[in-house]
């Protein structure tokens, strides 16, 4: 070898062969099932639309609806069969792989790191900085995959070539910004779920920016620009595709990357960059129930306030959505429809849904700390006391129901002030988006128990809940379009919630989530009664 | 004297490893008991079956009287278990472990849980993640310690402990002892056993292959002497049970069988003795003549 053999780079290139092959089958897995994704929405629109005039109409329909706006964008050219097809995977999906990409490079550093096989290597013939080199060197080349094969699989199913690798570029500018933040963010924390949390609330800030941007009348306001999902979509992929916004990300890049190697030079491993303190030396906790509320605090208090704040700002643009629809025609249209009224009403209940499905991924999250405590020896501990397997698995998931529930009510009544105080119905407006929120919480609880049931049955399996929440999103926004048959769309438990306010609630529905849930939940405690305890 | 372990024909597969293999074990109360056996014999293995965390697939099972895989937790009410790797919370110090582990197995003694602290030269205000292995096995060590239970499982307890601390911990494990407890520790360290332990068992894939208490062992194995000789004795050799003669220049070394003693002390005394050594054998001989059997 040529290259010197001291020095923070050295084995780089092996760190980064050893991350490729860990990552053998989920990498080219989320790839594949993400191209495969873009391409199977596209060809089961494209049919939809024949002829401009059509594409046209739909389009208008969208751009009119600031609910839709808010969620996934504008149509920036009506005529354009891409652009009109590809509305829902242009922010959503920016926001999708985005998610991968945090958990993907945090797994490889901080993840890493926190286990202290990072130091079984770094103590080898690897340089300081070379894990993270190589983290961020996966990133490109991940994302660099991702992006041409998205170009190729719309390529395949007959959009134009120009639109296509604008679109693909566009994905992958976004899986590299936010997969080098993740690198950075692997250098604050100690541990690795808070360098996830980090990267997630800057997805979720991200995305929030671009939906608030978005509204603008026109052209998106400034707020979009602040966004890297913003970005990929202001590309205009099948819409002018402005190559130009490509540099956006790709200075940010370059910003973040010296970034995260001045932080890694500056602390030590193992370490974040804010030293530990000293604890108690006389505990407080007082069993099982405060050990549970103190591992599980901290992601509470995180998500309560990420759902005040983005609920309250969220709701206070709901007010605004029906100035966007300022024609005379529309404002006909809007009347047929049920009036203003009923606009806002949609938006404030897409926006409920949505978040009842995230709150879903902290269920998930929550009960999945069960397995953590279990793989990582924590459960020995506290097991070979007087505590039974019974009584330690519902503190955490009993903890878990009451969190859920706390988090969609906070939510739900943040929402709910943040467009009373804009209409001038605060008391109201709370209390009907708080109970909107509430009756999102038995689908939630139904992926707790999920993920108890893996715990009980397949313990290693636990972080497959992850892959059922993607799944039952891609249900939820593509299983119509696809036409599935009603019991597959029924398989996922967010459609059985009751689209608020607006629309008659079906209790039975509920209590049915409720009896399932509880059925589920019941069988992954049968299942943890009688298995070992695994490593 | 009762038994507070017994275990007759444990088996536990793990898929198609036989981690378990149809082992027993005794341990009687108030005894210290080691549990001996290289890395893999199924050590962690037997401790975490006869605690109730892993479900054993056949055998019978009797702890302080209980079921464990049944009675789980009203057998741990009267036990206190050390895992052989220590890992704790990242975000909770260590007096706040050692408190909790000590309420939830009913309750702690400030006074002793200090003392322990103490002795043990923990500072206990660090975190976990902060914690070394050593100081790791320490948190639980002294929450182990310091509650006030009859039986104390301990798996290989001092494999992170400087050799001081070690010796705080023999002393400790000799005061259990002397207020009738019970202590049952497996370790691959054979001077701790030796130094420590009432009885052993000795463990080779998934088999109890010997128990007893240290002179009982002995007695199944041979004793090295070696001695000086004024004239040549003739005979020595063709003795049953001698092994491994060496004579040269009126110096002799065997290996001599313990039933075969009486017999070469008296054909040693026939020859004119001058000196005479003999070395009971260590564990180590012990140990290392039952896995060079397989």
């Amino acid at each position: 070898m040529s290259r010197t053999r001291s020095g923070p780079f050295v084995g780089t290139w092996t760190m980064l062969r050893f991350a490729l092959r860990r990552d053998r089958i989920i990498l080219p897995a989320w790839v594949i099932g993400l191209v495969a994704m873009v391409s199977f929405s596209v060809a089961a629109t494209k049919d939809l639309y024949p002829d401009a005039q059509s594409r046209i109409e739909a389009s208008d329909a969208i751009n009119a609806t600031a609910a839709l706006v808010a969620l996934y964008g504008k149509v920036y050219d009506p005529t354009s069969l891409g652009a009109l097809s590809l509305i829902k995977m242009t922010a959503f999906g920016a926001a999708l792989i985005s998610v991968v990409f945090v958990f993907l490079i945090v797994r490889h550093t901080r993840t890493e790191e926190e286990s202290g096989r990072l130091e079984l290597l770094v103590s080898g013939v690897v340089g300081r900085s070379a894990p993270l080199a190589a983290a961020l060197l996966y990133a490109l080349l991940g994302s660099a995959a991702l992006g041409l094969l998205t170009a190729a699989g719309l390529l395949a199913v007959g959009l134009p070539a120009a639109g296509s690798a604008a679109f693909g570029l566009a994905w992958a500018l976004s899986a590299l910004v936010f997969g080098v933040a993740a690198g950075v963010a692997a250098q604050l924390t100690v541990s690795h779920r808070g360098a996830i949390g980090l990267g997630l609330a800057a997805i979720a800030l991200a995305y929030t920016l671009r939906a608030v941007g978005d509204l603008a009348d026109g052209d998106p306001g400034w707020l979009s620009w602040l966004s890297p999902i913003g970005w990929s979509q202001q590309i205009r992929p099948f819409a002018g595709d402005r190559w130009w916004v490509s540099a956006l990300p790709l200075i940010a890049t370059a910003i973040l990357v010296p970034v995260a190697f001045a932080l890694r030079s500056r602390r030590d491993l193992g370490s974040g960059l804010i030293p530990d303190r000293l604890g108690p030396a006389t505990g407080r906790i007082d069993g099982l129930v405060g050990l549970t509320v103190r591992l599980q605090r901290a992601m509470l208090v995180a998500w309560l306030a990420a759902a005040v704040v983005m609920g309250f700002v969220l709701g206070s643009v709901a007010e605004n959505v029906s100035g966007l629809l300022d024609s005379p025609q529309m404002r006909q249209y809007l009347e047929l429809l049920g009036g203003k009224q009923m606009i806002v009403d949609a938006f404030l209940a897409a926006e409920v849904s949505i978040f009842g499905i995230i709150v879903g991924g902290y269920a998930i999250a929550s009960v999945a700390r069960l397995r953590a405590e279990e793989s990582s020896g924590h459960a020995d501990l506290v097991l070979s006391t007087a505590t039974t397997r019974m009584r330690w698995a519902l503190s955490d998931f009993g903890f878990a129901l009451l969190a859920t529930g706390l988090v969609l009510i906070a939510g739900g009544a943040a929402i709910g002030l943040g467009h009373g105080v804009s209409v001038g119905d605060p008391v109201g407006q709370v209390a009907r988006m708080t109970s909107a929120a509430v009756a999102h919480i038995p689908a939630a609880w139904v992926m707790a128990a999920l993920v108890l049931a893996l715990f009980g049955w397949l313990p290693r399996a636990v972080p497959g809940a992850w892959g059922l929440l993607a799944v039952f999103v891609v249900l939820g926004e593509f299983g119509s379009l696809w036409k599935l048959a009603d019991w597959v769309l029924g398989l996922s438990p967010f459609a059985h919630s009751p689209t608020l306010p607006g629309e008659q609630v079906a209790a039975g529905s509920l209590i049915g989530l409720l009896v399932v849930g509880a059925a589920i939940a019941a069988l992954g405690l049968v299942g943890w009664r009688r298995r070992d305890l695994a490593g | 004297m009762t038994d507070v372990i017994t275990l007759t024909g444990v088996v536990k597969r793990f898929g198609p490893v036989t981690a378990l293999d149809g082992l027993d074990l005794t341990v009687r109360q108030g005894e210290v008991h080691a549990f001996l056996g290289p890395n893999g014999a199924g050590k962690t293995t037997t401790l975490r079956v006869l605690l109730g965390l892993l479900h054993a697939q056949a055998g019978s099972m009797d702890v302080l009287g209980m079921d464990p895989w049944r009675q789980t937790a009203a057998l741990h009410r009267r036990l206190a278990y050390v895992p052989g790797d220590v890992s704790l919370w990242p975000n909770l110090s260590g007096g706040e472990v050692i408190d909790l582990l000590g309420r939830l197995r009913g309750g702690v003694d400030p006074r002793r849980r200090d003392e322990f602290i103490e002795r043990f030269d923990l500072d206990p205000r660090k975190k976990g993640r902060s914690y070394s292995k050593g100081n790791r096995q320490k948190v639980a060590l002294i929450a182990a310690l310091a509650s006030d239970v009859e039986l104390y499982v301990l798996d290989e307890p001092t494999s992170g402990l400087d050799p001081i601390m070690e010796s705080t911990f023999r002393e400790s494990v000799r005061e259990l002892r002397a207020d009738g407890r019970t202590v049952l520790l497996s370790s691959h360290i054979l001077s701790e056993a030796e130094a420590l332990c009432d009885r052993v068992s000795i463990i080779r894939d998934g088999r109890i292959v010997e128990s007893g208490t240290l002179a009982e062992l002995r007695h199944l194995t041979r004793t090295s002497v070696t001695a000086t000789i004024e004239r040549g004795a003739d005979g020595l050799a063709d003795l049953p049970g001698v092994h491994d003669l060496v004579m040269e220049d009126g110096r002799v070394t065997a290996q001599v069988e313990s039933d075969a003693m009486p017999g070469f002390v008296a054909a040693l005394a026939g020859s004119g003795v001058l000196t005479l050594e003999s070395h009971p054998p260590t564990l180590e001989d012990l140990f290392l003549q039952h896995y060079a059997r397989s």
